[in-house]
């Protein structure tokens, strides 16, 4: 496969959703000379394409002290795999970045002041700044332009460059023509903002439609691409599911503001028994098993109700969803009917995603790797969604901006083992016209995933299952490079996006293998105990310079 | 499947193909001015090719598995009522 074009950067950024453009708005303005790498468009990638609409956020004004808001997120379902230190450094910078995205046209006050709603418990803080986030990207891409950032866009990156010691730049993949090439980047400093990886698992509202997902299907690459080159990660085997809209995957469980019940009509949870606009129902954020636990149990379905929400109420909650990006469900519902002034919405839990679970990092962004950064989904040691995405991405602007002009830069040689490798395996697909499908082998993925490291509730896991998970994966891969052919750089990206699955794969299966005990969402069938000596550590898992997988146990920092 | 583009509004402009987060479009304007709906089940219903056509030749067509399930509300309500009336067995009734 073809090299067409070898490109220089101080900084490059990889993957141009909300922590992409915040790093390399922030490399800019601290003088770095800037490219985005983008797999789509920069106006419409990511998770937040169209919209969102709660930032996590300490308002001085609203909480006093910001301990009360620190505290808030202790209690809140970002807190499971969060680090003491990252949310104090979240919490400090947070607001600063709010008041600045006002500024540049982000309506972080559509009330006219500081307000937060969602994802709150009656009678308790609220910490999420209620905001119209729908022309987040566009805003984003046009300060970025304006400081000279270039960007790469229908441009996935497929490997990085340099090793353990210092990462020297990345392979892209041209998409934008049908016919496959290659481009190589020589950069100072690399961050990886790719988002969350989904499509690892069995589709739970949707089987076999693997697009149906709550955050972007599109996004995945990073950790595979920092694995490989020896970035250390945590949490990988803590699973997360989401919940949400039955059969209609899609995020925004706080922008819906109405109360869980079971079909009797009792409430789930003990939060609230009438709707209110101003805290959400939080049962689902805290018991997040509540919807399979009712199924399960055949006490369900359970219904989000929004009986009794005044007309007031109903206004502030279709806004929110506009401006949480939800136009497709919202057209959907009108064009059928469906009208939460009279219908009760059937809520599910969907499969397990990689989100907020990757790469452990300094509150610098900085990974293990050195010259290597990492924000937004694909870190592991802080969920901050979309505001977390803006704090740690400007945080790796400014940090690698700095690394980069403080360092001497590797000189790459298209002999690079790495670009051989790479070219090789895209030659061979491309090579193979009568091949399997890249589907069948991401089917296949999913399925050894959902059987062998499967996610709690009502499914364990053990040594014996993931050992032979591991094996199977081993086997798949095998297939996958034997048999898989592609056709165009559309469906070359898409099996090139599945072989970095497998690595994600691999990580879980083996980092769940290590965790000898039963946590949250991982349940261990030979380990049913939780540890409490493990409650303040991370489990770090990295490739070493010998291709064997190696973990360690460190300290929470607090 | 999903994107449905009306081939009598649609200019050819471009702008689904450039800005589908999934890349699902194609476009060979040599061909045909209109896109080509290339991978229409890796859709994720996003609805950006729906907001950013400038005329409005762009629909998503959801497909009928993703059916968005539902009840009356009303019902969940008169279920509560009648739970609420009914009598309560003392203990030892059969």
């Amino acid at each position: 496969m073809e090299i067409t074009e070898k490109l220089k950067a101080d900084v490059l950024v990889i993957g141009g959703g909300i922590a992409g453009l915040m790093a390399a708005i922030r490399a800019a303005d601290n003088g770095a000379d800037v490219l985005i790498a983008e797999k789509a468009h920069v106006k419409r990638s990511g998770s937040g394409a169209t919209g969102n609409d709660h930032f996590l956020c300490h308002v001085p004004e609203l909480h006093g002290d910001i301990s009360v808001a620190i505290k808030e997120v202790a209690n809140s379902q970002t807190a499971l795999c969060g680090e003491g230190e990252m949310i104090r450094y979240h919490m400090e910078n947070a607001f600063d970045i709010a008041r600045e995205w006002d500024d540049w046209g982000i309506d972080m006050k559509p009330t006219g002041k500081w307000h937060c709603s969602g994802h709150a418990f009656p009678g308790r803080p609220k910490i999420w700044l209620k905001y119209k986030g729908h022309n987040q990207k566009a805003v984003l891409v046009g300060q970025a332009k304006k400081r000279g950032v270039r960007f790469l866009n229908h441009h996935p990156t497929l490997e990085l460059l340099g090793d353990a010691s210092g990462i020297a730049g990345a392979i892209l993949l041209n998409t934008k023509d049908t016919e496959p090439s290659l481009k190589v980047v020589e950069a100072g400093a690399v961050i990886m903002a790719t988002g969350c990886t989904t499509r690892l698992y069995n589709n739970e509202a949707t089987p076999g439609w693997m697009f149906n997902q709550a955050y972007c299907p599109s996004c995945a690459g990073a950790l595979a691409q920092g694995w490989r080159k020896g970035a250390a990660m945590v949490n990988m085997e803590i699973p997360n599911r989401h919940a949400g809209t039955k059969y209609f995957a899609r995020c925004g469980k706080a922008t819906w503001a109405g109360v869980y019940r079971y079909p009797d009509g009792k409430p789930l949870g003990p939060f609230v028994t009438e709707p209110d606009i101003m805290y959400g129902d939080m049962t689902s954020d805290i018991w997040s098993t509540a919807f399979t636990d009712v199924m399960r149990k055949g006490t369900g379905p359970a219904y989000l109700d929004f009986t009794g929400l005044d007309e007031e109420g109903f206004a502030y909650m279709r806004q929110g969803l506009i401006s949480e990006g939800l136009t497709a469900q919202l057209d959907y519902m009108d064009e059928n009917h469906i009208d939460p002034h009279v219908h009760s919405i059937e809520f599910q839990q969907y499969e397990p995603h990689i989100f907020s679970r990757g790469f452990d990092v300094a509150t610098t962004g900085a990974t293990t790797v050195p010259g290597l950064y990492a924000a937004g989904d694909v870190i592991g040691n802080f969920r901050g969604g979309i505001a977390g995405a803006a704090v740690f991405g400007a945080s790796c602007g400014v940090n690698a901006a700095q690394w980069s002009s403080s360092h001497d830069r590797a000189r790459i040689s298209c002999d690079d083992a790495d670009i051989a490798r790479c070219r090789q395996i895209c030659a061979d697909f491309m090579g193979r016209q009568n091949g399997a499908a890249w589907r069948e082998a991401n089917l296949a993925l999913q399925q050894i995933m959902s059987d062998y490291a499967p996610a709690a509730p009502y499914h364990t896991r053990s040594a014996s299952l993931l050992n032979a998970g591991i094996k199977y994966l081993g086997a798949l891969r095998e297939n996958m490079l034997a048999q898989v052919g592609t056709q165009c750089s559309h469906t070359l990206m898409r099996a090139m996006e599945t072989l970095d699955l497998l690595d994600v794969g691999e990580i879980v299966m083996n980092a769940a293998l290590e965790r000898r005990e039963s946590r949250a969402l991982h349940q261990r069938a030979d380990c049913t105990y939780t540890n409490p000596l493990l409650s303040d550590k991370f489990m770090q898992i990295w490739l070493d310079g010998n291709g064997a997988i190696q973990t360690r146990w460190r300290q929470k920092r607090a | 499947m999903p994107p449905v583009i009306d081939r009598a509004l649609c200019t050819g402009c471009g702008t689904c193909v450039e800005i589908c987060p999934l890349q699902v479009f194609r476009h060979y304007p040599k061909k045909d001015k209109v896109p080509v709906v290339a991978f229409a089940d890796e859709c994720w219903h996003c609805n950006s090719c729906v907001l950013d056509c400038r005329q409005k030749a762009m629909r998503l067509r959801i497909p009928m598995p993703f059916m968005m399930l539902h009840i009356d509300s009303a019902d969940l309500h008169e279920n509560r009522a009648a739970n609420a009336t009914a009598t309560p067995k003392s203990a030892g009734q059969k």
